[in-house]
């Protein structure tokens, strides 16, 4: 079934047909409408779920925490000063080995006040072991949601998921969104049934006193988990593609098999740079993109495999690591070590400044007729 | 339940099932142990509880130990009652309706760091017990004031020149104010009280909150021996009263008829050492006034109900 949908409508969908049993989420823009429209599922009896309207982004998290722990599939879903509000229990649910999904809508961190689209504050949460994912289109958005359990559940690597859309550009956007059939979907992804979980017949404690005797090695765990998780992501991917014909993997070429220039870069700007490459390919310039679905676990294998045999690479991060450069920017030059193609570091679009064809045909100007630079920043105004 | 020893039958006041194994991390003659034991012979293994930072994050021993017996989810620590909310919500749905959500938490992860997450669980009525073992001060992190310090008390953030004043926050008023069907004081002291207020507890639908007082010799500086008799003395002196608050009503539930003097309680804890006789008067004359506003809140309450 084809519907018209946001992408807060494909996250709460997403969530629904996930047939999550705990949901618990705290209001904030722009993420507000996915709260709401999972208020009125669960009101009307279309989700059998409990819904805990908690008094804080901090308690969301903590409750699925919880809930998760007791054996239930949850979903939260946040943006900005939330997700931040949210980041010591990411960690917990990491370190927990519990696969919540949590959406959260890209939007930029106060002060001054700002609900406009930007990476920095999911890019912040980058070391909390969550696995993270950032969308391209609204249809990405539902099949993220729904994958994202399947992949987080796997045993071998139980790992939380933060699904991440951005701010009104797909939070507020209306998009064609495929949502399947029900009774596909549950062949797709089964019921949770966790093998540990919190159980009166086999009382444990969990996360207790752990000595330098345990805990590096319960670290090593989870990157394993990760490790694991970029050959389960794309295992997955191709399981989608043969319940629902389409097609996921960690990272996306475009274009890129004969590029000379390849521009690499995540979000929506991802479908802009596309019709930019499309432009100045009519035009005869040999570029490509390069669209990095994750950040966690990093695609460091697929992104050398693309870009090794580029004469130029430019990196777009609408996300600043202050006092360096693009967060985006630092993982694929590090991916790109002892490979000697030039590399350009573009900041874009932070705060919501629309990223438009012409921005992005400027990067290529750039490439073109100058040496690299770490932070290059388009559109600054003078 | 009776139990025969030499012949003789021996009526026994409490639960005679441990749950809780004597394997635990504690000091020696630690309240808050006998508290979670206590707790646990009158709710039985069909509990999961959260627990966060504070004493019994250790008291439980070291991964892969655990003395409770019941399933522990070792949580942040402002999130005792969002962790339990998410576990009770869990079990509803999963359909283990028989299984008690009970969130076990220090007086700093409750009056003070976790106070946001209790008032919206309680606002919610979410499904949980509440229990704060109180023992009036950070005492895992080594003794630092928290906000239910009591006026006088010597802790290691208020040094004795510094000792804290001001009056210790009154947790039973502001979960009073939410109305939760059943709020109780129980101090460990008062075993059997205390055990028939956790019961109770379980057959009530909603957010139950008990405000657990249990003496800890380590930071009150007085010997391990004398724990229950501090307790005792505690409520005993009206510095604790026992009361519970069911549907708004409150009801006292030990009145003592000659209150002894608070600095009966006082002088056996090094922690109140350095006081002045004036400061003992003006503790005194806090006692007294809080006790007679809490009868006047029984009085007041019933005849409002009634």
């Amino acid at each position: 079934m084809k519907k018209v949908l946001t992408g807060n409508f494909a996250a709460a969908y997403g969530a629904t047909a996930a047939k999550v049993n705990v949901i618990s989420a705290y209001p904030i823009t722009p993420q507000t409408t996915i709260v709401e429209i999972l208020s009125e599922i669960v009101a009307d009896g279309l989700l059998n779920a409990d819904f805990i309207k908690v008094e804080s982004e901090h308690s969301a998290l903590a409750a699925c925490i919880g809930a998760q722990a007791a054996g239930a599939r949850t979903f939260t879903a946040t943006s900005a000063q939330g997700l931040a509000l949210m980041h010591e229990l990411l960690h917990w649910a990491t370190r927990g080995r519990l696969p919540i999904v949590l959406a959260n809508v890209n939007r930029a961190m106060a002060p001054g006040w700002s609900i406009w689209a930007d990476a920095t504050d999911s890019v912040a949460q980058r070391d909390t072991g969550c696995m993270q994912i950032y969308c391209e289109n609204n249809q990405e958005v539902f099949d993220s949601i729904l994958m994202s359990y399947k992949i987080g559940e796997h045993t071998e690597l139980l790992l939380p998921t933060i699904v991440n859309l951005d701010a009104f550009f797909l939070s507020h956007t209306s998009q064609i969104v495929d949502l399947y059939d029900q009774e596909t979907i549950d062949r797709f992804l089964p019921s949770y049934n966790p093998e540990i979980k919190l159980d009166i017949e086999n009382p444990r404690a969990f996360g207790g006193l752990t000595s330098p005797d345990y805990y590096y090695e319960f670290s090593y765990k989870i990157q394993l988990a990760h490790e694991k998780a970029k050959e389960i992501i794309e295992e997955v991917g191709k399981e989608f593609y043969r319940f629902f014909n389409r097609e996921y993997h960690l990272s996306e070429p475009y274009r890129c098999d004969d590029a000379d220039m390849i521009l690499v870069d995540y979000g929506t700007i991802a479908g802009t740079a596309k019709d930019a490459v499309d432009r100045m390919r009519d035009k005869g310039i040999h570029v490509g993109v390069l669209k990095i679905r994750y950040l966690r676990p990093f695609p460091e294998e697929q992104v050398i495999d693309i870009l090794k045999n580029a004469k130029k690479v430019g990196v777009i991060d609408r996300a600043i690591s202050y006092g360096h450069e693009g967060p985006f920017f630092t993982e694929v030059k590090a991916s790109l070590y002892g490979y000697r193609i030039p590399i350009y570091g573009f900041i874009a679009g932070l705060g919501g400044r629309d990223v438009s064809i012409v921005d992005i045909e400027s990067m290529v100007d750039y490439m073109q007729g100058n040496k690299p630079a770490n932070h290059i920043w388009i559109g600054l105004k003078k | 339940m009776s139990n025969k020893t030499k012949g003789q039958k021996i009526k026994l006041t409490l639960p005679i099932e441990e749950v809780m194994s004597p394997g635990h991390l504690a000091c020696q003659g630690c309240g808050a142990t006998l508290a979670l034991r206590y707790t646990l012979k009158a709710l039985g293994r069909k509990t999961i509880m959260s627990i966060p930072a504070c004493c019994w994050s250790v008291i439980d021993g070291p991964f892969p130990y655990s003395a409770a017996g019941v399933p522990i989810y070792h949580c942040a620590f402002e999130t005792a009652a969002s962790t339990a909310s998410g576990i009770s919500h869990a079990l509803a749905q999963l359909g283990q309706d028989n299984v008690t959500a009970l969130a076990w938490a220090g007086d700093g992860g409750t009056f003070d760091i976790g106070l946001q997450a209790l008032s919206g669980a309680a606002e919610r009525g979410d499904n949980v017990i509440y229990i704060v073992y109180d023992n009036e001060a950070y005492m895992n992190t080594g003794i630092q004031r928290s906000s239910a310090t009591p006026h006088g008390a010597w802790t290691t953030t208020t040094p004795v020149k510094h000792y804290k004043r001001g009056p210790k926050k009154n947790i039973m008023a502001i979960m009073a104010a939410h109305h939760v069907p059943y709020c109780a004081t129980a101090n460990i002291a008062y075993p059997e009280d205390f055990i028939r207020k956790v019961k109770k507890a379980k057959n009530i639908m909603g957010t139950k909150f008990i405000h657990l007082y249990a003496p800890c010799p380590t930071g009150w500086k007085h010997p391990p021996d004398i724990t229950i008799q501090v307790a005792r003395l505690a409520t005993l002196t009206n510095v604790f009263p026992l009361y519970e608050i069911d549907n708004d009503v409150y009801t006292i539930n030990k009145k003592i008829q000659k209150a002894k003097p608070v600095s009966e309680y006082l002088k056996l804890q090094g922690r109140f050492r350095h006081l002045s006789e004036k400061e003992v008067q003006f503790i005194q004359r806090t006692v007294d006034q809080n006790w007679k506003r809490l009868l006047k809140l029984e009085e007041a309450f019933r005849n409002e109900k009634n």
